[in-house]
């Protein structure tokens, strides 16, 4: 298709303009995958208490997680990549978190999420798992009985930060 | 108001062992051997109809060194008759047994399993006598006052 003259012009006019003069964007690789990483949480929320209605509330409009990428859960383990232990967790349940947990796949990241899962919390007893770092290795810790929606959030940034300078390695060391 | 506790006496003097009433709440203290007799009467006469078990547990006595040492509770209602009866029955910890009700009211099912599980009282004649609650492999029975209160037995992990 012949061109124009006005639409050869434009073109022209474009081809001098600041737009496509060469330059550079310079960037590390890893840099890269941590800002894209953090940016699209998939989570696993695994609600078995009291918990879970914070949970909820901070996962809807109001307070509204999809802000940070994080508004998607997913309900396979094999699809997400941070498992939100959200609520007390049992002796009877340990295994099944375990089980959770290790069908992840790499990279992943663990929540704790309210004060019974980050120390068992006032249930010092023989039903109740003291802190699930005792099984599964934890990133971060949201404390609170339930925690509030910020406190939530900030734990979540946190993560973000954690994630974005992580780089290739889902776990620093592993 | 009935008085169930006269009506339950006067019918079966041999297997009553005490009973007492608090703010009209009354309690039946029961042999071991009646419980089936007495529950079989209060559930199928008309005038009494307690065609409810609301609650099943039971207590232990261990830390008041009272023989027998646990008590099983029935809380019973009825919905025709709107009223309630509490009967008890002792157990001792050597013949740690009583007679099940889950032919009576299918509710008494998972209480009693929950009894068994928590304070290891067992009932004879239940279809499905193991623990509700806690895991298989769980040694004890946590709600016994002799359990101690920082003993862990974790499927999984370090016990701590």
């Amino acid at each position: 298709m012949e061109l124009t003259a006005p639409q050869k012009e434009n073109i022209q006019k474009i081809e001098h303009s600041n737009l496509f003069t060469p330059g550079f964007f310079s960037s590390k690789v890893s840099e890269v995958v941590g800002w894209a990483r953090k940016n699209s949480i998939f989570q696993f929320p695994m609600v078995t208490a009291c918990c879970g209605m914070e949970y909820m509330s901070v996962a809807c409009s109001h307070y509204d997680i999809d802000r940070f990428g994080a508004g998607f859960p997913r309900f396979s383990p094999r699809q997400s990549d941070v498992l939100f232990v959200v609520g007390t967790i049992s002796h009877k349940m340990a295994p099944v978190m375990k089980r959770i947990y290790e069908q992840m796949t790499e990279p992943k990241w663990v929540v704790a999420f309210g004060v019974c899962t980050c120390t068992g919390g006032f249930y010092d007893n023989y039903a109740t798992v003291q802190g699930i770092d005792t099984i599964i290795p934890v990133d971060v810790y949201i404390p609170g009985c339930p925690p509030r929606p910020e406190t939530v959030i900030d734990g979540l940034i946190k993560l973000q930060e954690k994630i974005e300078h992580s780089g290739f390695e889902s776990r620093p060391g592993k | 108001m009935t008085d169930l506790i006269e009506v339950i006496q006067n019918k079966f003097p041999d297997l009553v062992e005490s009973s007492h009433s608090q703010c009209g709440d009354q309690t039946v203290v029961l042999k071991k051997e009646g419980l089936l007799t007495v529950m079989k009467y209060v559930q199928h006469e008309p005038s009494l109809h307690f065609n409810m078990l609301m609650d099943l547990t039971a207590v232990d006595y261990w830390a008041q060194l009272r023989k027998p040492r646990f008590d099983v509770v029935y809380h019973l209602y009825s919905t025709t008759k709107n009223h309630r009866l509490r009967i008890k029955v002792q157990v001792s910890e050597k013949e740690c047994e009583v007679d099940s009700l889950t032919s009576f009211w299918p509710s008494a099912n998972w209480f009693e399993r929950e009894v068994w599980d928590m304070f290891g009282v067992k009932f004879k004649g239940h279809p499905n006598m193991k623990r509700i609650l806690m895991y298989e492999e769980f040694k004890g029975h946590p709600l016994r006052k002799d359990y101690m209160y920082n003993k862990r037995q974790p499927l999984v992990g370090p016990v701590n």
